[in-house]
């Protein structure tokens, strides 16, 4: 009897250079015994030889450096976005292009619901497309006055509320003065509430908590789903609470056999001192399992971009708007990169304005000086805006960047027209300069703010395409072999795991992306297009039709 | 109906002894059950003798205070507030060094059962004028500063006089209404930073760090234009830093008035209240009942 399985392909892309392409790999347990033609395999001994991805391509398993196990919980609710999109079954739900087709879709789940109090909460709304049409309470109303409704925008930073949502959180009311509150013409607000410290008492009623978020489940059984769905075989949960409760329900999840994807969650550094967060990093790291990498912080430096939170160098917002937030004082972040470094702890640090990340850079500078880290790999991620002198730093400093190419498609248009103006939407999330100035780099979806699926997000980056259809900043594309592995090899660096996974190479995790069609045969254009079959997770087996 | 909970914001930049001072505030609680919520639970957060025990997310104090962490979700841990049991006199939100304060009040003013009492901001002596120009936070600090209704000047002793009334001046010129207190130590009298002190009765001579201060009870005419003199006692005329009491509006309504530093705020009261007005201010800076009748 064999341990060892041979699995023929119609190609395998290695994006291993000394062996780019190969027919056929060995699998031994969960790991890469060999990759080559079958004369150069059989030299292993026994083997038993399997068919079933003959006519397929086998790609590294994807990797995603930036999103949220919220893509999974989301999809409980109802879809309300503006393109179609696949929910964890592989159910694709057509894109709702109107204000009304967003309401009947709500009124079709309304009908569904025995209970006429039960809440109704709609996700990923994006008026944007609809010439930024406002929706109001009294929209709401016609799905239903009796039972709360919530439907948050794809930004995460806008909800719509009907009146009963209104009145159940103590919103009914005249003589609320709070920007983010616009009333109507009687006096009670309109239903649309702006930020998420607004959004809260009505987020509640609508079940959508993000704190409860680490032990849900189901949420994260419908996250490997759709990781399977699109290929990734290694996915982030980028800033989880991660307190004892939850990770001992993601430990059970994730330990299961049948458990489809590696997840590494990140520490989210809020709410506690950088001491604690350090020393909390540390204990997560020891309780990591094969299937749940824990000792990993996320820092926030600044808000969002469209939502005017981001911190901005001059000339500062394109439409006047005053610079936008901090989320972390440069001495709170030095304090913990200073003892992160000291305890090997990796941070990754949100920053979307340039400012912000100005400010990462020249506070990270002179704790490297302090505790001198050659192999740190700190990342940068979303730092949407740096220029080509702040990626030049981040190279002199060992820095990573993680870039939202996505975000370029969707709201491209919008930058360009409203928040920072031509000039600088041009250079938006500048794959092209990163990589000629050497810095270390993925791209990245953020779902659930935009779908996961790697394979979209580097045609993203190969096109620089916007929702309207312009491309915007062609010296920033990059091209597909570069796009390849940025989505492997080179997310897996940013999270210190290039070492076991990004590459079909010996010795390697036995992690594969199946896909019907060939990326490097299809065309830049065409990369959204790939279909996916499924993958292989640690030498096991996951048919996407099958889930 | 129980009337709303009143709030202080409590902000400043890191560093300019907000802790301190809040630790202060809680050892000088004389009965009052204040509620405060801070941003994470430092090692620092509440001093270490204060405690009587501790849990995950609620910190118990001497005299019936209490201490929770918010994290990101502010408005989140208030609607727990709302749920405490027995209910808290006062609440103080300890903000993190680079909140702006008035979005805080914004957040908080939203919800049912709260009032806002003031934002008090401190400021460290020695450092305020040099984090205002600091190349990241010069913005975030300097909006700290407008935002509030008093100041702490925090640290005096480490400045020397002429440095001290050059830094008060500068303040006033950001925030020219603003109310300022000076302060060692975070040291500061309770009855200047939340109202709910003012309604005890002046136990004179309670609080010994009051020196420089005095309280004066000013009786206004009966009826009177009851906006214009809490617009009057929130301008910058008399050093002024709280005042709070009852008057009789021109139509014969009853008005409470609250005034912190430069914030104002009348409402309808209770008939059987009797006119008068408590005013804390800085002893010799014309707090007489005679100037401060409009
Ligand atoms: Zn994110």
């Amino acid at each position: 009897m064999t341990d060892t399985i041979i699995y023929a392909a119609r190609k395998i892309i290695t994006m291993n250079p000394s062996r780019p392409v190969a027919s056929h790999v060995a699998v031994r347990g969960d790991r890469i015994l060999a990759v080559g033609d079958l004369a150069e395999l059989d030299t292993w001994g026994d083997y038993k030889l399997d068919e079933t991805f003959a006519d397929k391509i086998l790609m590294p398993g994807l990797v995603e450096g930036h999103a949220h196990k919220s893509e999974g919980t989301f999809w409980r609710n109802v879809y309300c976005g503006y393109f179609d999109r696949a929910d964890p079954d592989g159910k694709v739900w057509e894109g709702a292009t109107t204000i009304e087709t967003v309401l009947d879709r709500l009124k079709e789940a309304d009908a569904q619901l025995d209970d006429p109090e039960a809440p109704l909460f709609g996700w990923s709304l994006d008026p944007i497309y609809m010439d930024n049409t406002r929706v109001t309470r009294a929209d709401l109303d016609t799905v239903s006055t009796t039972r709360p409704i919530g439907v948050l925008h794809a930004s995460g930073h806008i909800m719509n509320a009907n009146t009963r949502a209104l009145e159940l959180g103590g919103y009914l009311k005249t003589g609320i003065n709070h920007p983010g509150i616009p009333l109507g013409t009687d006096g009670l607000p309109t239903g649309e509430l702006f930020s998420p410290e607004v959004m809260t008492p009505v987020a509640a009623l609508v079940g959508f908590d993000r704190a409860k978020a680490d032990g849900d489940e189901k949420g994260l059984w419908d996250f490997g789903r759709l990781c399977v769905r699109t290929g990734v075989t290694t996915v982030t949960d980028l800033a989880a609470r991660l307190e004892p409760d939850g990770v001992e329900a993601m430990l059970k999840v994730t330990g299961d056999n049948r458990y489809p994807t590696c997840v590494v969650p990140l520490k989210a550094f809020m709410g506690a001192t950088a001491a604690e967060t350090v020393d909390r990093a540390v204990e997560l790291k020891g309780m990591s399992s094969d299937r749940l990498r824990l000792g990993k912080i996320k820092a926030f430096a600044d808000g969002s971009i469209q939502g005017f939170s981001a911190r901005m160098r001059w000339p500062g917002y394109h439409n006047g708007a005053p610079n936008g937030l901090w989320y972390t004082a440069p001495e709170q972040l030095a304090e913990l990169y200073r003892l992160a470094l000291a305890a090997s702890v990796q941070v990754h640090t949100h920053t979307n304005g340039d400012e912000a990340t100005e400010m990462v850079l020249d506070t990270l500078g002179p704790a490297l000086m302090e505790v001198p880290s050659p192999d740190h790999r700190f990342t940068l991620q979303h730092c949407q805006l740096a220029d080509a002198a702040q990626f030049r730093r981040m190279n002199k400093l060992g820095m990573c960047v993680n870039l939202f190419a996505n975000h370029h498609f969707y709201w491209g248009d919008e930058h360009y027209r409203l928040t920072v103006g031509p000039e600088r939407a041009l250079r938006m999330n500048a794959c092209r300069t990163a990589l000629d100035t050497g810095v270390p780099m993925s791209i990245h979806s953020d779902a659930p703010i935009t779908p996961l699926g790697p394979l979209f997000t580097a045609w993203c980056a190969v096109n620089r395409i916007t929702a309207s259809g312009r491309t915007q900043g062609e010296y920033e594309k990059i091209n597909v072999a570069e796009a390849l592995y940025a989505i492997t090899i080179g997310a897996a660096y940013t999270l210190h795991m290039d070492d076991e996974v990004g590459s079909i190479e010996v010795g390697k995790k036995a992690d594969f992306a199946v896909l019907e069609d060939d990326p490097t045969e299809i065309g830049g254009e065409n990369l959204k297009d790939i279909r996916v079959w499924g993958t292989v997770q640690g030498g096991r087996i996951f048919c996407a039709a099958d889930l | 109906m129980t009337p709303p909970l009143p709030v202080t914001v409590i902000g400043g930049y890191l560093g300019s002894g907000k802790t301190t001072m809040v630790n202060h505030l809680l050892r000088h609680a004389d009965g009052l059950r204040l509620a405060v919520l801070v941003n994470e639970f430092g090692e620092l957060a509440i001093d270490e003798d204060l405690i009587e025990a501790e849990d995950d997310d609620i910190i118990s104090i001497a005299g019936g205070c209490v201490c929770c962490s918010f994290g990101s979700d502010l408005t989140g841990a208030l609607l727990e507030m709302a749920q405490l049991d027995p209910r808290p006199d006062h609440l103080l939100i300890e903000s993190s060094g680079v909140a702006i304060p008035s979005a805080i009040v914004g957040s908080v003013s939203l919800l049912d059962g709260y009032r806002v009492d003031g934002i008090v901001i401190l400021a460290d002596a020695e450092t305020v004028q040099m984090n205002a120009q600091s190349k990241y936070m010069s913005d975030t600090v300097l909006r700290q500063l407008s935002d509030a209704n008093i100041i702490v000047l925090n640290k005096t002793d480490l400045v020397a006089k002429s440095e001290l009334s050059e830094t008060i001046s500068w303040l006033k010129q950001q925030n020219p209404n603003v109310g300022i207190l000076d302060a060692q130590h975070g040291v500061v009298p309770p009855q200047a930073v939340l109202d709910s002190f003012l309604e005890k009765p002046a136990s004179s001579g309670r609080y010994h760090h009051t020196q420089n201060l005095e309280m004066t009870t000013l009786i206004p005419d009966n009826p009177c234009d009851v906006e214009g003199l809490a617009q009057h006692l929130a301008s910058d005329a008399h050093g002024l830093i709280r005042a709070k009491g009852f008057a009789t509006s021109l139509t014969g309504q009853k008005m409470l008035i609250q005034v912190v530093g430069n914030r104002w705020d009348i409402s309808d009261a209770p008939d059987h209240r009797a006119d008068g007005i408590v005013c804390l201010g800085y002893k010799g800076e014309a707090l007489q009942s005679a100037s401060l009748a409009t």
